[in-house]
């Protein structure tokens, strides 16, 4: 870029004094060079509008709405008469508010933790050498790549408390059948599990690509050290491995924040309001009571949420770079 | 038997490599152990969908009398979801990458001020919550007309894919050296040409993955489906086996030949295009 400046500053100075015939290719130098930076900007400007129109528009339209008393009558009469915060105090004075904010937490942290242990343990594994290694590896990805709302039906018929597979196995087992999705108890640990089951595949993938991103020699070295198996696990794998658990961590949490398919499939936010997350309340305000405006204040607690985690992940990354 | 002395170390060696052999197949074992439970449930979804009753979830473990009951009846409820989803996702695909194969060079190639800010903007866009896009939308739909369309889903879906496209193909683009491309500018290419003769077809394996998963992303897209649409006009199959799941619960074997077929584009693509899921599971979240 400072070249590209220099020689247009420079140009024209040194041309000042030239005869006249050095006007012309300089102005259509000049023309050129305009020309082709409007052909550069051109090449960005279908995605900028884009990200403008349906990621910085809602966003704002979401601040707006959650400040209007906003509803179904809105959309025939186009009234949506501002309210101030009164949708803010109507979320977190309503009694769901601190339940779903609960199970946010533990949808998120339940899931995290399990998706990333198991994940963790079978990229430990898929490391050692071993014929198939890579196809079993890929295969893995499977649930992964499912719709999300094929898995919460196939879940759904595992899970069912009278015939599932599930409660069949454990009762060959002698355990008494689990009301897995019907009883308020249960319910968020079950989704919480089913969600384990869709993130492990992502989690081996980045764990085991930046297990395979460290050094054999400094297993060799720690062998001679004495660091075998835990140890050279605490020892080497771990600290090197943290700047990408960093991320696959706090991909996860920012991801799992906004999950709304898997509940709505598995249990609809029941029962008794069991599995009731963020997410869920804006869109069943939203899109079930049609109070946009309440729904719009959800979501913005929601998005401070994940803001947060940007903000976190945001440092993580750029600490990682500059290492 | 006299050569004994000779063929010892040999044997020696052997009896350790068979060791290994039988070491590293036992990991393979185990390995297909963990891929069978992590895929039970697939396997589940594919036996319930060819059990007979109505009511698989008595079904038998393995489809012993498989009936293709649920089928009939998922293809007549759903043909026309699945061929309406199949749309949308053709139609994510093109205009996501459209839309972000320019942009992706340019933020690889070109030096803008801003590319900083633009990348920040790119990775803060993925973290927006869906229901907050879905919020705002169903407003600027409704008045615009684009609820119950095709092109408006289309237009959504994409928001699912353009960001992740533009970094992963980004990621590839940075690595084109310049040279290639100035070499043609002196032949008289425009920026334009140089890009579609040039940069596309060195980059196209990069494409080919974000096209992939752009298709994937819309294909399996529920909350859009959900929310943007409001008649049976225009019905993706992930509503539809939403829908199924409130109404049919009953009739698990169409509910899961449904299923089933939805998880066509996944399977076909993880054994068909492998190396390209792999790049792009990878590639997506580490940047």
């Amino acid at each position: 870029m400072s070249t590209t400046r220099l020689t247009s500053e420079t140009a024209p100075a040194d041309r000042a004094g030239a005869p006249r015939r050095g006007t012309l290719p300089r102005r259509s130098l000049k023309r050129q060079f305009s020309k082709e930076n409007i052909t550069k900007v051109l090449f960005v400007v279908p995605a900028a509008l884009y990200i403008l129109l349906f990621f910085g528009y809602p966003v704002v339209k979401n601040i707006v709405m959650s400040l209007q008393d906003y509803t179904t009558k809105t959309f025939f009469t186009g009234e949506a008469p501002w309210v101030g915060i009164e949708n803010y105090v109507t979320v977190i004075s309503s009694n769901l508010f601190w339940p779903s904010l609960i199970n946010t937490a533990l949808f998120t942290i339940g899931s995290i933790a399990g998706q990333f242990v198991i994940g963790l343990a079978l990229a430990a594994f898929f490391k050692r050498r071993f014929p198939l290694n890579n196809f079993l590896r890929s295969m893995l990805l499977l649930p992964w790549l499912l719709p999300l709302i094929v898995a919460s039906a196939t879940w759904r018929s595992i899970l069912d408390q009278d015939s599932g597979i599930l409660n069949r196995f454990l009762g060959t087992l002698g355990i008494e059948a689990v009301p897995w999705l019907t009883d308020p108890s249960v319910a968020l640990t079950a989704v919480i599990l089913v969600n384990i089951w869709i993130g492990i595949p992502f989690n081996v993938t980045i764990l085991y690509g930046g297990l395979q991103d460290i050094p054999d020699e400094l297993y060799e070295a720690g062998a001679l050290d004495g660091a075998t198996g835990w140890k050279a696990f605490w020892h080497i794998t771990w600290p090197n491995l943290r700047p990408v658990v960093s991320v696959v961590l706090l991909l996860g949490v920012v991801y799992t924040l906004k999950v709304l398919d898997i509940i709505l499939g598995l249990t609809n936010g029941g029962p008794a309001n069991a599995t009731q997350t963020l997410a869920i309340r804006s869109y069943q305000e939203s899109f079930v009571n049609f109070e946009f405006g309440v729904g719009a204040a959800f979501s913005n607690i929601l998005i401070l949420i994940s803001l947060l985690f940007a903000i976190i992940y945001l440092r993580a990354n750029r600490r990682q770079v500059d290492e | 038997m006299t050569i004994a002395p000779v063929v010892l170390p040999q044997h020696a060696a052997a009896r350790r490599r068979q060791k290994e052999n039988t070491r590293s197949a036992g990991y393979t074992v185990l390995g297909i152990v963990f891929l069978g439970i992590m895929l039970f449930p697939v396997y589940w979804m594919i036996n319930a969908s060819l059990q007979p009753s109505g009511n698989t979830l008595t079904a038998d473990i393995f489809p012993f009398n498989p009936s293709f009951a649920g089928y009939e009846k998922a293809i007549a409820d759903q043909g026309q979801n699945l061929v309406t989803s199949l749309l949308i996702s053709l139609g994510t695909v093109a205009l996501s990458l459209a839309i972000a194969a320019p942009a992706a060079y340019a933020l690889a190639q070109f030096r803008f001020r801003w590319i900083n800010v633009a990348l920040l903007a790119i990775i803060i866009s993925q973290m927006i919550p869906g229901i907050v896009i879905a919020n705002a939308l169903y407003a600027a739909y409704n008045d615009i007309g684009l609820l119950n369309s095709i092109p408006g889903l289309i237009l959504a879906d994409a928001s699912h894919a353009i960001p992740f496209a533009i970094l992963i193909m980004r990621a590839f683009m940075i690595g084109i050296p310049p040279s290639i491309v100035e070499a043609a500018r002196v032949d008289g290419a425009g920026l334009v040409r140089a890009f579609v003769s040039i940069v596309v077809p060195i980059s196209r394996n990069s494409i080919i993955t974000a096209g992939l998963f752009a298709f994937l992303f819309s294909w399996s897209d529920f909350l859009f489906a959900l929310t943007l649409t409001t008649t049976e006009e225009v019905r993706p199959v992930t509503l539809g086996i939403y829908q199924y799941l409130g109404t049919q619960v009953s009739n698990w074997s169409a509910v899961m030949a449904t299923a089933v077929l939805s998880s066509i584009p996944a399977i076909v693509l993880l054994i068909l295009a492998q190396k390209y899921i792999a790049a792009g599971a990878t590639g997506g979240a580490v940047k």
